[in-house]
This record gives structure tokens, sequence and C-alpha cells, in this order.
């Protein structure tokens, strides 16, 4: 029998920009089983927001990841405007999609740029991250904020993007366009990435509906959904795009998906800042009185994936549950089936194709019991279970 | 298939089991279902009807534990959820993890934050708790007066 050496990833590694643990069991070079290890990120943040008013939740929800932080308050919305039937004015639907599309961008650029990283291919690292820097700047421009825009609000949206300021959006926009297909023209065309991504991790169709797996990972293996064409919301039945897919369903295919993504994201923005043209400047908000008591599922297109809210409420000002689904919750569990039979190095790629973000996954838990007096953890214990769990990991090794 | 031939047809095949079905709107339904049959109900949206599964929400209400099983049917933009009410002593519930592997983490989730027992589990190790707090207890539980 052969021996299986276990080879930790995480929960602190250079490779990886948040903490999670990863735990490959592995026969010479192949990777035989993995697991996942969790809990590092917790917030309780589905409880925090039972606590909070709807009002004070976007801020909240906005938290959960710091990527993609315009996507939560995104499905809030759509989550609570449906509880209370909330139809928002044309303008704050354009400035809402605008938002969540500039936001795919930058997110789609900071993927490219780490999966050059993880592949060795630090140009292509140092391309899409300086691209994405006008991007960032954008949204400072427009909210004041290079991240966590604050722009959503129940019944509309808090900043307008007034009409002065569309051309500098274009501009920046056109840019783009071009180092993206600067972009493209490095990544497909590279025999190197051709030899490092294709046929790497792949996921069948059947592994995508049996692992729930939503976003850029699904539509890579030919699986077309998507929450913008299926569920329409904001402004995307109002502008004409259309869903981009790959059948191959490896590492390849999902950076196509997200590559090709892009153009159709700058389309569609191009298009939102023509409707705003049209549309009476100040115009971004509803008066809301109250929210009835009932619920709702608010559902928006992240850049990796669908985010689900499903928000009860009874009459008040706050929500009685909140639940948060982010795409990566699925998402990374398919790791199960793109790693195991894979070598260390492609099964390090392979966990990074699904884009997955742990801060969105991991909010669920609260770490102590008022009733009984179990003990909190304060943070010296917390570095101190961590040292000790790092140290059986050892051991086991 | 529309809506209304979706839920009717969920109400024809288990009429015995479907307590309730409430139609919010075209896209969005909530089908209260006897959790003794929750494993041929959801087979029967899950393979035949060709629904998605997205995640699961479990709460503490005065009624007892309830879980939402949230389904989305593409093609038609519809959620559909499969409602569940669990009683408060003891809840425990047949899982759906043997038919699709996207129920493993949250029904290990919710196990973890409300105690409530998941049967036949394939993998009933701790997902989220381990080694941060202590054994039966249940934080997102609540206390009524």
């Amino acid at each position: 029998m052969v021996k299986k050496t276990l080879i930790p990833i995480g929960p602190y590694h250079p490779l990886q920009e948040e903490p999670e643990l990863f735990k490959l069991y592995c026969e010479g070079e192949i990777v035989k089983d993995i697991k996942w290890e969790t809990g590092y990120n917790h917030r309780g943040i589905e409880q925090l927001s039972e606590k909070k008013t709807f009002d004070q939740s976007f801020f909240l929800v906005e938290r959960i990841c710091g990527i993609c932080s315009t996507s939560h308050p995104f499905a809030f919305a759509n989550a609570i405007e449906e509880a209370g039937n909330i139809e928002i004015t044309n303008r704050a639907k354009y400035i809402r999609t605008i938002i969540g599309e500039l936001e795919r961008i930058h997110s789609h650029l900071l993927w490219v740029g780490l999966a050059g990283h993880f592949l060795g291919y630090n140009t292509v690292f140092m391309w899409a991250w300086k691209y994405r820097e006008p991007v960032l700047d954008l949204f400072e421009m427009i909210s004041g904020n290079r991240n966590s825009y604050a722009m959503f609000k129940v019944g509309g949206v808090r900043r307008d993007i007034e009409n002065n300021k569309i051309s500098e959006i274009v501009k920046v926009l056109d840019l783009v366009k071009k180092k993206t297909d600067m972009l493209v023209g490095a990544v497909m065309d590279d025999p190197v990435i051709h030899a490092r991504t294709k046929g790497v991790g792949i996921l069948s169709k059947q592994d995508i509906f049996d692992y729930a797996a939503v976003g850029p990972t699904a539509r890579a293996s030919g699986v077309a959904i998507d929450v913008r064409k299926d569920d329409p919301y904001a402004a995307y039945p109002l502008v004409n795009w259309k869903v981009i897919t790959a059948e191959k369903g490896d590492v390849f295919a999902k950076a196509e998906v997200r590559l090709l993504e892009m153009y159709e994201s700058i389309s569609i923005v191009e298009q939102c800042l023509e409707g705003l043209k049209k549309e009476k400047e100040g115009d971004i908000e509803v008066k809301v009185k109250d929210i009835p008591a009932g619920w709702g599922t608010g559902r928006a297109e992240a850049p990796r994936g669908e985010v689900f809210h499903y928000v009860l409420t009874d009459g008040s000002n706050s929500p009685a549950r909140h639940k948060i689904r982010a795409p990566s919750y699925t998402n990374i569990a398919t790791f199960k089936k793109s790693c195991i039979g894979q070598t260390i190095s492609d099964a390090t790629i392979s966990l990074a194709a699904v884009d997955p973000c742990y801060c969105c996954t991991e909010r669920m838990a609260v770490a102590y019991d008022s009733k009984t007096g179990y003990r909190i953890l304060n943070g010296n214990q917390l570095i101190a279970l961590s040292a000790k769990r790092t140290q059986n990991i050892k051991n086991q090794s | 298939m529309n809506t209304d031939e979706i839920l009717k047809n969920i109400k024809d095949k288990f009429s015995a089991d479907v307590l309730d079905v409430f139609k919010k709107w075209e896209t969005r339904a909530t089908i209260t279902i006897n959790p003794a049959s929750l494993l041929q109900i959801a087979e029967y949206v899950f393979k035949d009807l060709e629904f998605r599964f997205i995640i699961a929400t479990a709460n503490h209400t005065k009624k007892g534990f309830e879980i939402l099983y949230h389904f989305s049917k593409d093609d038609i933009g519809l959620i559909a959820n499969l409602n569940v009410i669990l009683p408060a002593d003891k809840p425990k519930i047949e899982s759906l993890s043997n038919m699709f592997s996207a129920t493993n983490w949250i029904e290990r989730e919710i196990h973890e934050l409300y105690g409530i027992e998941f049967l036949n589990h394939p993998e009933p190790e701790k997902l989220i708790s381990e080694g941060n707090w202590a054994e039966g207890v249940y934080p997102y539980r609540r206390e009524f007066k």
C-alpha cells in the first residue's frame, strides 16, 4: 500500500489572500483526497443583521466581501424590495447596473491577475492589476470610495452619477477594452498557459448540477445559468447582452468565460450610460415608508455567481431572519471533483479557478453562548488555538 | 412548463403530503410539506422537474424549527421554497446529501447552529464549529417567552 502524505495549504499561506486550510492527501505527487477546514473568518453576519435596521444592514452586508462588495447589497435590496413590493426609478436601475458591472470588470481583472500569479506568469498579474486601478478610480469618482461604495439603499441609490461624469467613465471603459484585448491575447494564445490550464480541473455538467455550482464556474462547463437573464432585475432587461459560456469545464474555459464576460460588462455599462442621459438627473430614489410582514428572496449575479438573500420580515424595521448564500459556498465544494487525481501543482490552480472567496463563504457563526457561559475566545486565545491546530496538522503529516 | 403547471404537478402527485401551496407571484412560491415526505418530493423537484438547489434556510420560531429548501428553475426564473416544520424537541429530518452533494455543507452548518439532526448524512463531520465552541451549544436557537 502506498503511504498517503498530507500536504497542508494554509491556514495562512503566501499563496492565499485569505485564511483557509486545504488538506491534500497525496500519493507521490497525485492528490488522492482533499479536505477543507473553515471557521477562520466567521463574523456572525446573519445574526448581526437581525439586530440592525434595514438601512444599517446595507453597510453590514457590503462588508461580507471585500472584492465584490456591491453584490450583497444588490441582492439584499432586491429581497427587501420584493418583500415590500417596491418599484425603483429607471435612473436608479441604471446606476445599480453600472456599479454591478464595473465591479465585475475589476473583479475579473483581479482574478486574471491572481491566476497568472498562481501559474508563475507574473507579467499577466502585473498587467491585470495595473488596469484594474482606473476602474477603482472610477468608483472613487462616483462614490468617494475605491471599494465598499455604499451606493445602495431601499428604494434606490444614495448617490447619482451626474451626466457630466459620463464622458470620464466612457474614457476609462475604452482604455479597459483595449487592455482586455491585450490580456485576451496574452492568455488565449500563450502556449504555456494552454499547457498549464487545458484539461486541468475539469468539472462536468453533472458535477455542476450535483454541487449546485454557479457563475463562471457553471458557465465554463456549458451550463448557461445567469441570474441577470433568468430572473432579471435592475436594468438588465433594458439592455442587450449575451451570456458567455464555454464547454470544456477546465481552468482554461473558466478563464475564457471571465475574459469574454468583461466585454459584455463594458457593453452593458455603455448602454446604461446612454440610458442615464434620457432620465432626469437626481431622480434616484422612491420614498419607502414601511416594509410589511412577509418575505423576499433577492438574487444578484456577482462576479463569482449567484448571490442569494432570503429576508423574513415581521413588519418592524429589521429583518426577522436573514439568510445569505454567497456563490463561493457552492463553488468551493466542487474542489472534491476538480482536484482529485491532479498533481499538486495543478490542484492549486484548480482551487483558484472558481475564484473562491472565503470571507463570503464564512459568515454564519457566533462563538459564544451567554446562557451556559462557555468561554468567548479573545484575540490571544485565537492565536493560541491556531498555533495548536497548526501543530496538530504538522504531527499528522 | 410554467409556474402553475409545476405547482399543480407537485400538488397532484403528492396530495397527501402537500399541506399548503402559496404562489406569491409568477416567479416565487412556497410549498409547505410533511417532513416525512421531503425525500420523495425533493427527488421529484430535483430530478424530474430539473430544479437547481440554491440553499436551505433554517429558522427557530414559536412553531418549532422551520427549514426552507430553496430551489431554482432557471429557465422561468422561479424560486420554489419547500418548507418543512419540525418539532422544537429533538428536531430531525432526512438528509438530502445522498441525492446531491449541494446540501452536504448547509446541512452540517444547520446542525451545528440549530441542533437539527440530519439522518443518514454521508459525511456527518463538523463544518464550522470544530474547536470553536462547545458540544451541544446551538448559537442560533432563540428563547421564547
